[in-house]
This record gives C-alpha cells, sequence and structure tokens, in this order.
C-alpha cells in the first residue's frame, strides 16, 4: 500500500506512532537485557518494564500489580477464559454473545466440545444486547460472563457496568474483551464490576504481538502460559520488552490524547456518515447509534456487494473494510451483521471505516468526494435497484435468519 | 486481499457489456434472459441474450450482476466468450474457460464463474422452453454451502433421492462444497446422519416406508423374493444404471442373496463395495438383517 494511503481501518490496525517507534527502538540494540537478571544491565531493562506496566494501569485506573503483559487480545481473551473456568471447576457454564470476536467466540466452541454448556446471547437490528435475556440465563453454575466492550465491526458499545452488576449478583466471575475500546472510553478498574479486562497493542498505534489483561486483585487466576516465574507466575516466558516499552507509551499517549482525540474523531466520523447517507440514497447506518465508539462507522450500501466497493476505494488509495463476505478472506458474511438481523442486501454492501487521531479533514473530504461515484457505478451494474425485485425477496426470505 | 490477475482488475475496473437488453420488437430477433445467484454469497447474475432465430446465433449479451471483483470479471469474460457463437456453441463454454479467460481466479472464488456457465445455461433453457427442475423446500433448512446458497434440507434430499455416500458425490450433484470447500466436512457429517436415520430402527423414515414396516413381520418365501425385487427395482436399479451400471436378481435361497451385476458394474474394480454398500446393507435394512449378498459370475452360468 503506498504510503500516502487514507487509512480509515483502524480498527483492524493502527500505525505505530513515531514516538512509541522512538522509545521501544533502544530494547533492540542498547538496552537488550534480560529483565529477570540480577545485573544492572538486566535490571535496567526490569525497571522499563515496570514503568510501562504503571503506565499501563494508568490507561486503566488500575493497579501495577493487576497487569499481565500478553501476546495481543487473542491470548489474553484465551487465557482470561481458561483462567476462569480452571478456577471454578465446579461450574460448567458459560455465557458470551453472537458477536463476540473469533478469540473469545471460538474458545466457547471448543469448550463446548468438552463438556461445558455456552449461551450465547442474541441482538437486536442495532447490535445491543437485552440485559433481561442476561438475567433469565445467569444461574449458579455460570462459571464466567465474557462480554466485548465495544464491537469491532460496528462500534456498538455495551452496558458494561450495568452487565457487570447483574453478574456479581450471580457470582460468576466477569472478563471483557475491550480491545476496541480502552483508548477510546474512559475506563476505571478501581470502581468497575470487570474482573478481568483484555487490551490489545495494535488497536492503539503499539506494534503487533503485545497486549495485556487486566486481573484483579483477588481474583483466582490459573495461567495458561506455564514455564518461568515471570509475571508472578502468571504468564511465563521472557517479556517481549520492545512490545511492552511500545504498549506502556502507546497507554500513555492514549491517556493523554483521549479525550481531545475522541472527541475530533467523533466529529469527523459524523461528518463523514450525514454527509454519506445525504448525498447517497439507499443507505443505512448499522449499529447503536446512541452507544457507539466515536471512531466507528458502519454503513449499508443497499444493492451493492462490499468487496467491489473496497477494491475501487482501494484504487483511490483509500483503506476501509467490509462486513461483506468477500473481502475476509472467507466467504461466510460478517457473523455480527448476521446476528443484528440484517437483510442481505444491506450486511453485503456494508462498508466500515474506522478513524483515529491521524484522521484529517482532507482525508475525509476525500472519501466523500469518491464514494457517491462508486456506489453510482456498482449499481449501474447490479440486477436490484429496488426491494421490490420478486427474484431479490424470494432470495432474501430463503436465507433469512438462518444460521447464526 | 484477493490475489487477483491483472485481467480480472482490468475487466472489474472497466467492464464493458453491462447492462440489459430490452425485448425486441425486430422479427426473428428474442431477448432470452437467465437468472442464478444467491443473495447469501453475495453473488447473483442476471444474463441476457439478444438470439437470431433462424440461426440460433447470440448477436449480443449483456449482464447484471449483483457481485464482487471476481463475479463482475467473470461476466464479462462470459460476453466476451458467447458473442457471435450460436447456442449450442456457446452451452459448451465451461466454468474452466472462463477462469482460464481471466488467467484464473483464486480457488474461493471460482464458484464466480460457475455462476456465470449456470446464468448462460438458465438463459438458454428459457430460450428454448425447457423449466428448470424446482423443489418448493430446498430454502428452508440451515445454509450449508453458502458459495451456492445451498441448504441441509437440499443437500439431505439430493443424498436421500441418489444414495450419495461421498461429499464429492454431493459437489457433483448439487454443487454445494464445490466453490471454497470449507463445508465439505458439514456435508460429510450429513451424509452419516442421513446414513444413521436411514439406519434407524424407529423414528419417521421408518413410518414412511411401507417395505421397512412389512420387514418387521416374518415373511413367507414369495413375500421375501418380491420385497427383494421391489427394494432392488426401487431404490437400488436407479442408482446403479445412473453409474451406468445394472443389477439383477438370479436367486434367493434362505437368507443368501445372488445378483447378476451388470454393465459398468459388472466390470468395476469397486463392485464389492456396490455389492455391500450399495445392495447388502439396503436389503438388509428393508427386507431381513441377516441376509447376505453375493454376485454371480455370468461366465458361471
Amino acid at each position: 500500500m503506498h504510503k500516502d494511503c487514507i487509512y480509515l481501518d483502524n480498527n483492524a490496525t493502527t500505525k505505530v506512532d513515531p514516538a512509541i517507534v522512538e522509545a521501544m527502538l533502544p530494547y533492540f540494540s542498547d538496552y537488550y537485557g534480560n529483565p529477570s537478571s540480577m545485573h544492572t544491565f538486566g535490571g535496567q531493562v526490569g525497571k522499563a518494564v515496570r514503568l510501562a506496566r504503571e503506565q499501563v494501569a494508568a490507561l486503566l485506573g488500575a493497579e501495577e500489580s493487576e497487569i499481565i503483559f500478553t501476546s495481543g487480545g487473542t491470548e489474553g481473551d484465551n487465557a482470561a477464559i481458561r483462567a476462569a473456568l480452571l478456577a471454578q471447576p465446579q461450574k460448567r457454564h458459560i455465557i458470551t454473545t453472537q458477536v463476540e470476536h473469533p478469540a473469545v467466540l471460538n474458545v466457547c466452541q471448543q469448550l463446548e466440545t468438552q463438556g461445558y454448556s455456552v449461551t450465547y446471547l442474541s441482538v437486536n437490528r442495532q447490535g445491543q444486547l437485552d440485559l433481561n435475556e442476561l438475567e433469565a440465563s445467569l444461574t449458579g453454575n455460570t462459571a464466567l460472563v465474557t462480554i466485548m466492550y465495544a464491537n469491532n465491526e460496528t462500534g456498538t458499545v455495551f452496558p458494561i457496568e450495568q452487565i457487570g452488576l447483574r453478574v456479581k449478583e450471580s457470582g460468576a466471575l466477569f472478563h471483557v474483551d475491550a480491545v476496541q475500546a480502552v483508548g477510546k472510553i474512559p475506563m476505571n478498574m478501581k470502581t468497575s464490576t470487570i474482573d478481568m479486562l483484555t487490551l490489545s497493542g495494535h488497536k492503539m498505534h503499539a506494534p503487533k504481538g503485545i497486549g495485556a489483561l487486566y486481573l484483579r486483585r483477588g481474583v483466582r487466576f490459573r495461567p495458561m502460559i506455564i514455564g518461568g516465574g515471570q509475571q508472578r507466575g502468571r504468564r511465563a516466558g521472557t517479556e517481549n520488552v520492545p512490545g511492552v516499552v511500545a504498549l506502556g507509551k502507546a497507554a500513555e499517549l492514549e491517556l493523554l490524547h483521549l479525550e481531545e482525540a475522541t472527541a475530533r474523531e467523533k466529529q469527523l466520523r459524523d461528518r463523514l456518515e450525514q454527509t454519506l447517507i445525504n448525498t447517497i440514497p439507499n443507505c443505512e447506518v448499522n449499529g447503536d447509534p446512541a452507544n457507539r465508539l466515536p471512531n466507528t462507522t458502519n454503513i449499508g450500501f443497499k444493492y451493492i456487494e462490499g468487496e467491489a466497493i473496497l477494491l475501487h476505494l482501494n484504487k483511490h488509495n483509500i483503506c476501509a473494510s467490509s462486513g461483506s463476505a468477500c473481502s475476509s478472506g472467507s466467504l461466510e458474511p460478517s457473523h455480527v451483521l448476521r446476528a443484528m438481523g440484517l437483510p442481505y442486501t444491506i450486511l453485503h454492501g456494508s462498508i466500515r471505516f474506522s478513524l483515529c487521531r491521524y484522521t484529517t479533514e482532507a482525508e475525509i473530504d476525500a472519501v466523500l468526494a469518491i464514494m457517491p461515484d462508486i456506489v453510482e457505478r456498482l449499481r449501474a451494474l447490479s440486477p436490484f435497484k429496488n426491494d421490490n425485485v420478486g427474484w431479490l425477496q424470494q432470495q432474501e426470505k430463503s436465507v433469512l435468519g438462518v444460521g447464526r | 486481499m484477493w490475489d487477483y490477475t491483472d485481467k480480472v482488475m482490468d475487466l472489474f475496473y472497466n467492464p464493458k457489456n453491462q447492462g440489459e437488453l430490452e425485448d425486441s420488437t425486430e422479427p426473428g430477433i428474442k431477448i432470452a434472459v437467465g437468472e442464478v445467484g444467491s443473495i447469501a454469497c453475495g453473488d447473483a447474475l442476471r444474463l441476457h441474450l439478444k438470439v437470431e432465430e433462424t440461426t440460433e446465433k447470440i448477436l449480443e449479451a449483456r449482464y447484471q450482476t449483483f457481485g464482487c471483483t471476481s463475479a463482475i470479471a467473470s461476466s464479462e469474460a462470459l460476453v466476451d466468450l458467447i458473442q457471435g457463437s450460436t447456442l449450442d456453441e456457446a452451452l459448451k463454454v465451461t466454468n474452466k474457460e472462463i477462469a482460464d479467460y481471466l488467467g484464473g481466479l483464486p480457488q474461493a472464488k471460482m464458484h464466480c464463474s460457475v455462476m456465470g456457465q449456470e446464468a448462460l445455461e438458465a438463459a438458454i433453457y428459457n430460450y428454448r422452453g425447457i423449466a428448470p427442475e424446482v423443489h418448493e423446500d430446498d430454502d428452508e433448512g440451515a445454509l450449508v454451502c453458502t458459495c451456492f446458497g445451498i441448504s441441509d434440507t437440499k443437500i439431505k434430499r439430493v443424498i436421500r433421492e441418489n444414495n450419495l455416500t461421498t461429499a464429492e458425490e454431493v459437489t457433483n450433484y448439487v454443487k454445494a462444497g464445490g466453490g471454497c470447500g470449507s463445508c465439505l466436512a458439514t456435508i460429510d457429517d450429513i451424509i452419516e446422519s442421513v446414513r444413521q436415520e436411514s439406519a434407524a430402527p424407529s423414528g419417521n423414515s421408518l413410518k414412511k416406508n411401507t417395505a421397512s414396516q412389512q420387514a418387521e413381520k416374518p415373511l413367507t418365501p414369495v413375500q421375501k423374493i418380491a420385497l427383494i425385487q421391489k427394494v432392488l427395482d426401487e431404490e437400488v436399479r436407479p442408482v446403479l444404471i445412473a453409474d451406468g451400471g445394472d443389477v439383477e436378481l438370479y436367486d434367493v435361497d434362505g437368507d443368501s442373496v445372488k445378483v447378476l451385476l451388470q454393465g459398468a458394474c459388472g466390470s468395476c474394480s469397486s463392485s464389492t463395495a456396490t455389492l455391500k454398500i450399495a445392495i447388502e446393507s439396503r436389503l438388509r435394512d428393508r427386507v431381513s438383517k441377516d441376509l447376505v449378498v453375493e454376485a454371480v459370475e455370468p461366465s458361471l452360468l
């Protein structure tokens, strides 16, 4: 991809902040000691790891001892779920949602084959949960409730603390995959009901391959990765020190910019969204308009297909993402948009634009300038111009509501 | 990101053949339309052909597609391949030729080329007044093959009707699994469930099956032979005939059933499997679990 690309796919990954690159570089070359070593050369690296832990803790309103460094979001989710189950072997029930990331969903599905029962909470057309369904699902046998803070595809934010209060009443542990939310929503673990929380570095301008798991003090934990005694035995393996330093710096910058950057992203996002909706007929926003990440918009452009939109955008050096089957590398349409019950005409033509603090007015203008033409070109090729085409109606009827 | 050839990208960015053909008022000219695809997969194609009735020549072709990059490029390729040819010539165009014209397609996108070939077939069948088979129940089940939008109901039906035993056969019959192939394991599971269902001693399938009901009562030798003959004629022979073979009942002696395998079945290297899977298990299921089927060598008669 050209370096001048307009990058609006920040929920997939983010550019590493130059200040973060600068912070981590010495830990590849000058300060390459092992943080567990007794000598001063390793000790100074150990100090850098501690500082990073404090920086991540500060972003979450947590304590330094509650932070475990991981290889990223997937490991954090896996470790939290497995730890919660190992710590309560008598309980065999898990509650999650239909719209989780595969790092949670696939673990739950595997656990089902190992004798656990899993409740997958449904979502409504806005991608929002029904708390009554959650309450009805909680039993004394529920070991863990694992629910994402904000959805990666639509940006829909779940009422985490309201969920947490219900979870606490039931005596289950509460894990939150906050990979998309950290740095975009203020967090304070001191007043939160969350027991465990996953975050990932590359969603907040740190490199790929580093993340963290918040573990509330006092919550029993069984490590997934066993070896040396690093990180108080909760995650063995010599720390990825440059990554850890980068994550610490990223946390510091996220905290510093949180308020002003998210306000700016929201303003740009809203302008992008409103202008597209107003200028292009037959499109709609997917997700909860009232409870949404400030940087994300997911718009369904009816009657055309997402991959074709993305490739036209790509020709103009614009990077976005699609909820359509064809762009994701698999042929399965987005499980999130399907769970929301969107008709296929919308979900196949859904495009996600996700912004970051580097996004500029000019970039949004460039998208606004090209998008109507792309949609018009593709609609000219489409056999479906409206919802009254018998062929389309028949197919919508036949596939809606099928599968998860 | 998919790895598309330059040809695919060129046709996608610069489509030349998109659009509709209005019904013609010119004498001797007819417009034929074929529609295929699945909204579940995100691919649908409507192909329009302008046909000269005397020569059956395709004077012009146009398409409309709700589809991804490769669906658009495949539609362009198809039109380029068939314009100017006769309907019979066009019917010979395969999806492989469409993919070859594009310099290849990613494996998981091969269904786009199949869709082009199917739309062409649909248009020509429409022109010739040949009605495609319609099965009302096909749309009700859970979606198994997302590439072709095929439900488990349809897959189960084709397995039952044709006694299919492998996922490859299912692909050949309904194309399910012929796109990305990610549902092949599910198709294997469906085959297994249908097999167990048909072998189960109780349940709906049994209630519907008069042959099995009869099998629950002790049969006289004549009844037994008549039932064996009936099962062979109704359930076994159609499958073998479809594969170019056949079977004839030669003799029944107690629980020993002697048959003559004919045609491709007689010379087929898997004829033992045919005997055991297609014939013996079916007769055991329908007539008596003690039956043993043997083939009689024609040369020994």
